[in-house]
């Protein structure tokens, strides 16, 4: 206690607020010491354009080609197949709609009766436009729990009736089964995008299974000479705790984001199968094979290739082991000390740093601002913190009960998290809940 | 431009952190309960109601929330602005006052103000129909 006393008062004076344990680290983590130091350079020395010729554009070139090798590396694949891009958001984006508009395209292409896609203001034209394409429009599997920026941009190609689009629900674990996948599957599936690992309930996708069923479902296309399907994930949460090796994920392409493993915000990547028919979305200058224009974000670039080489120096069993222990350690105590509560998502099939509750009778917001006033960061489901004023999705398509997402915290850990932080946070959550439940109409009468 | 920031006043924090008037109460005289835990609010609101030489007095209000840091604090004010008055006066406090008694509250909290409001006029009617 007395040491927490300290730790208290030497915490306020650094911040002028009382910061004692980050447990949001799936919002965002921290840059890695090495990380700022492998970026800065190219922020004032080394900040030439990569594009440019001379000695300073050179310089940039070379950390850019360098950084595409090393994160080739941390996903087992061709620096060939790796575009940069601004962070997870764009990379879904880029995935989900490339594979569209150049599938749109390439439709129209591969028919003689019809010219090759016209550029009209410099833009290839989607599917819709073309008079022969019209007939046909690709069909996309999702599923209800992927993050908004997989689910509005696929929203979006069914709105402007691009795609048909098949949202699969998960099971009561919040698990996409693979045999819903299959059952999707039509003739006109051209892409299949289900998340890594789910952020906010942090349930582990069968993306592997997923993509063997899919290479299945290709090879007997390919014999017919059918349409293939592309398999996307968004694998912003799983870098870190998960196996990303694209190959041994039978995936097309994958979405990785920096600010979630010790670089900055802002910068991203995708993963893109060599031969995988993408448009762009982003035009202008060419740059990163022309799959995304604009001036590369060296120094972004430079932190991302920086921080998926610290993760391939520590091994991932090391990594996995140190988390899960920490959050079997949280999750068993808060559901045997606290009453009524309950853990979302699946137990097993659980990222090792992610730990999600049900706090029955209580709201999510006023959890979160008494855990705050007590220096605990943490998000929630509930409707409250969304500007939106609409309960988590994800809690939604899992359960069905709005009172769920809406007394639904999530707690996500990071490398440098203590039991000492874990302590702190179960003793304080014990008040706070209490607290609540006491202010709470819906309380059962315990006395 | 607008303000879509979910951050509390100080005076939002202070009766979320501290409500006052939090509970119930033996024999309230009125209860009003409003919203919906589906919604995210639940307001209960009790009042005691004594007559004083013909007029009807609010003597005492409790309150218990279910919801965000701002239902929590607009049903606590309310319960201190209510109190001692009149009934008829008591009704003149408008859900502007109580945003106004507690440093302004985000707009997308604005609902909470007119859900506090709601469950004096239902605490009240209640009362009527008893009385």
């Amino acid at each position: 206690m007395q040491a927490l006393r300290g730790g208290f008062k030497k915490n306020c004076q650094k911040g002028g607020r009382m910061k004692e344990a980050y447990l949001d680290y799936a919002a965002t983590a921290p840059v890695k010491k090495e990380v700022l130091a492998a970026m800065l350079p190219y922020l004032q020395d080394k900040f030439g354009n990569p594009s440019s010729i001379h000695s300073w554009g050179q310089e940039a070139r070379a950390a850019v080609d360098r950084s595409r090798r090393q994160v080739a590396d941390f996903l087992n694949c061709n620096q060939s197949e790796i575009i940069f891009t601004s962070g997870g958001t764009e990379a879904d984006n880029l995935a989900i709609i490339g594979i569209m508009r150049s599938f749109g395209a390439s439709f129209a292409l591969g028919h003689p009766s019809h010219p090759s896609p016209s550029l009209r203001s410099g833009h290839r034209r989607f599917a819709q436009d073309t008079p022969l394409a019209s007939k046909f429009i690709p069909h996309i599997i999702t599923s209800q729990i992927e993050h908004h920026a997989v689910l509005r941009t696929c929203q979006y190609l069914e709105k402007e009736k691009l795609a048909t689009v098949t949202y699969l629900e998960p099971n009561a674990e919040g698990i996409i089964e693979i045999e819903k996948v299959r059952k999707a599957i039509k003739e006109s599936t051209v892409l299949v995008s289900i998340m890594y690992i789910n952020n906010e309930v942090g349930t582990i996708q069968p993306i592997r299974e997923i993509g063997k069923i899919l290479e299945k479902e290709n090879h007997k296309r390919s014999a017919a000479s059918g349409q293939r399907i592309y398999f996307h994930t968004d694998a912003v949460q799983a870098a870190g705790y998960q196996k990303m090796d694209v190959k041994y994920l039978h995936v097309d392409l994958l979405t990785l984001s920096g600010h979630k493993i010790g670089a900055p915000k802002g910068i991203g990547a995708l993963f893109m199968k060599e031969k995988t028919p993408l448009g762009k979305i982003i035009f202008g200058g060419e740059q990163e094979m022309n799959f995304r224009s604009g001036t590369e974000n060296v120094p972004g670039i430079v932190a991302l290739g920086k921080a998926v080489q610290v993760l391939r120096n520590k091994k991932l069993e090391i990594r996995v082991k140190r988390a899960k222990m920490l959050s079997d350690y949280f999750i068993k105590r808060v559901l045997k000390e606290i009453p009524e509560v309950a853990l979302n998502g699946s137990i097993e099939l659980r990222s090792p740093n992610n730990a999600n509750f049900y706090f029955r009778y209580i709201e999510g917001e006023s959890i979160l601002l008494n855990l705050d006033l007590a220096g605990i960061a943490a998000s929630s489901g509930s409707a409250c913190t969304s500007l939106s004023l609409e309960p988590s999705h994800v809690l939604m398509a899992i359960y069905g009960e709005p009172e769920r997402a809406h007394g639904s915290v999530r707690f996500t850990l990071g490398e440098k998290t203590t039991t000492k932080e874990i302590d702190y946070t179960i003793r304080n959550l014990k008040l706070i809940v209490q607290k609540l439940r006491k202010i709470s109409p819906l309380t059962k009468k315990e006395k | 431009m607008k303000k879509i920031s979910i951050l509390y006043s100080k005076k939002v924090m202070k009766y979320f952190s501290h409500p006052r008037n939090m509970g119930t109460m033996k024999n309230p005289s009125g209860r009003g309960r409003v919203g919906n835990p589906v919604c995210g609010d639940l307001m209960e609101l009790q009042i005691k109601i004594e007559k004083k030489n013909g007029k009807e007095y609010i003597t005492n209000a409790k309150f218990q929330t279910f919801g965000c840091g701002a239902a929590i604090a607009t049903s606590s004010i309310l319960t201190e602005m209510i109190i001692s008055k009149e009934i008829s006066e008591a009704l003149k406090v408008s859900n502007k006052a109580i945003i106004k008694a507690l440093g302004g509250l985000p707009l997308n909290k604005k609902h909470c103000s007119v859900l506090a409001k709601e469950a004096l006029i239902r605490a009240i009617e209640d009362y009527k129909s008893r009385f």
